[in-house]
């Protein structure tokens, strides 16, 4: 695959939320504010790009059976590192996000890249892949995390957008997450079932 | 401890705050093995056993080697591998002494390694249940209960769902809806309807 379409695919065409459906759990709850989905998605980036780097490196020397467990134990020490800078860096967004952050270790989008990407191919294709699978991730927060920040707040980014607007709060609440994914998917079926 | 208290727990886990519904934690298994309800239940009953036995294990990680010796960072790292090994221990117990239940759990047993909740119930146990490194009292009981409790939200919320989707099947959903789309707008819905408990005061 050329370099170009390694980093694009992860953005459209392999969307890791809106098309592979993974790392989700993350991606719904955070979703509440602009910022948030920012910070959230910048960590999955971050995660994403030291796991994939550190894995393609030393993808001959890590013995088959207990590959899993390796990933983990990378993919975990990137998390601590995200953890530890949030915390120190950006307290407000490391209270907002609580939880969330330690999960990323879990989300199926960071394994699945180590497994399904980085152990199988070449350092730049893994930088390339990681750049583009985190950016979709990024972009796909940014999307709805805007979608329910106006609808049920009526504020972009914590500024007012709507002089006279009464802000339908369900979209703010844990329904309005799923709710505007269903949506979101439904639409991108349509759109591509033409 | 308190009884008053191990209620709120019980009512904030399975009701409130639903470990899927609200929390959003196992989303990925609950949209794609809840199209039956037999898996359903066989996924949730693994869920509630690893979680309950992974709470008790973190929070003596936690409460002996964690806090003591003021390695709380180490906490994600400590927790997932952990839990990952428990999870393949008990895989291997299973296979060996209990073949039938072996069969029940079939292959969601060794998929709840990388499910959401239960490093999340560990994760929660260890901020909720600790100050500034030092047990509450009744720490031990409540992380264990808070397991159990987590473990039943997601038994009902998967049976809620699984029930749901079944009769799905006879629908006539609109094409575009048609797989995750409009298991979304159900879980919505469903979510919904769970927000009617957060009224509760106790």
């Amino acid at each position: 695959m050329k370099p170009k379409e390694e980093l694009t695919k992860g953005i459209a065409k392999n969307n890791p939320v809106f098309v592979l459906l993974l790392g989700l759990c993350p991606f719904l709850a955070v979703s509440v504010s602009v910022i948030n989905g920012i910070g959230m998605g910048i960590a999955a980036l971050f995660v994403l790009l030291g796991s994939n780097l550190i894995i393609s490196l030393i993808r001959n020397f890590i013995p088959e059976r207990i590959r899993i467990p390796c990933y983990i134990v990378i993919i975990a020490t990137f998390v601590t590192i995200v953890e530890l800078t949030m915390k120190a860096y950006l307290p407000t967004l490391a209270q907002a996000l609580g939880i969330y952050v330690p999960l990323i270790v879990v989300n199926c989008m960071v394994l699945g890249r180590a497994e399904a990407f980085a152990s199988k191919n070449n350092l730049f294709s893994s930088f390339l892949d990681a750049i583009g699978m985190g950016i979709g991730f990024t972009l796909a927060l940014l999307v709805i995390s805007a979608i329910r920040e106006i609808l049920g707040n009526g504020t972009f980014l914590g500024l007012k957008i709507f002089s006279e607007f009464e802000p339908a709060i369900v979209f703010a609440l844990p329904p309005g997450a799923l709710l505007v994914i269903g949506l979101l998917l439904a639409f991108l079926n349509r759109k591509r079932g033409k | 401890m308190e009884i008053e208290y191990l209620l709120r727990i019980f009512i904030s886990s399975v009701f409130v705050n639903n470990v899927i519904l609200s929390r959003f934690l196992g989303l990925c298994s609950f949209i794609a093995i809840s199209k039956e309800i037999k898996p359903a239940v066989a996924m949730s009953f693994a869920v509630l056993f690893v979680i309950t036995m992974s709470s008790l294990i973190t929070w003596g990680i936690f409460r002996f080697l964690l806090a003591p010796f003021h390695i709380e960072y180490l906490r994600t790292i400590s927790f997932i591998l952990v839990i990952a090994t428990f999870v393949q221990l008990v895989e291997m117990v299973i296979r060996k002494f209990a073949p039938a239940l072996y069969r029940f759990f079939g292959i969601y047993l060794p998929l709840i390694t990388v499910n959401c909740a239960v490093l999340g119930v560990a994760v929660l146990n260890s901020e909720m249940f600790f100050q500034n490194g030092k047990p509450i009292s009744g720490s031990f009981v409540y992380s264990l209960f808070q397991g159990i409790c987590v473990g039943l939200g997601y038994l009902v919320a998967m049976v809620l769902m699984s029930s749901i989707r079944h009769r799905l099947e006879l629908a006539d959903v609109p094409k575009a809806f048609q797989g995750p789309a409009i298991g979304f707008i159900i879980a919505a819905i469903l979510s919904m309807a769970f927000l009617g408990f957060s009224g509760f005061r106790i």
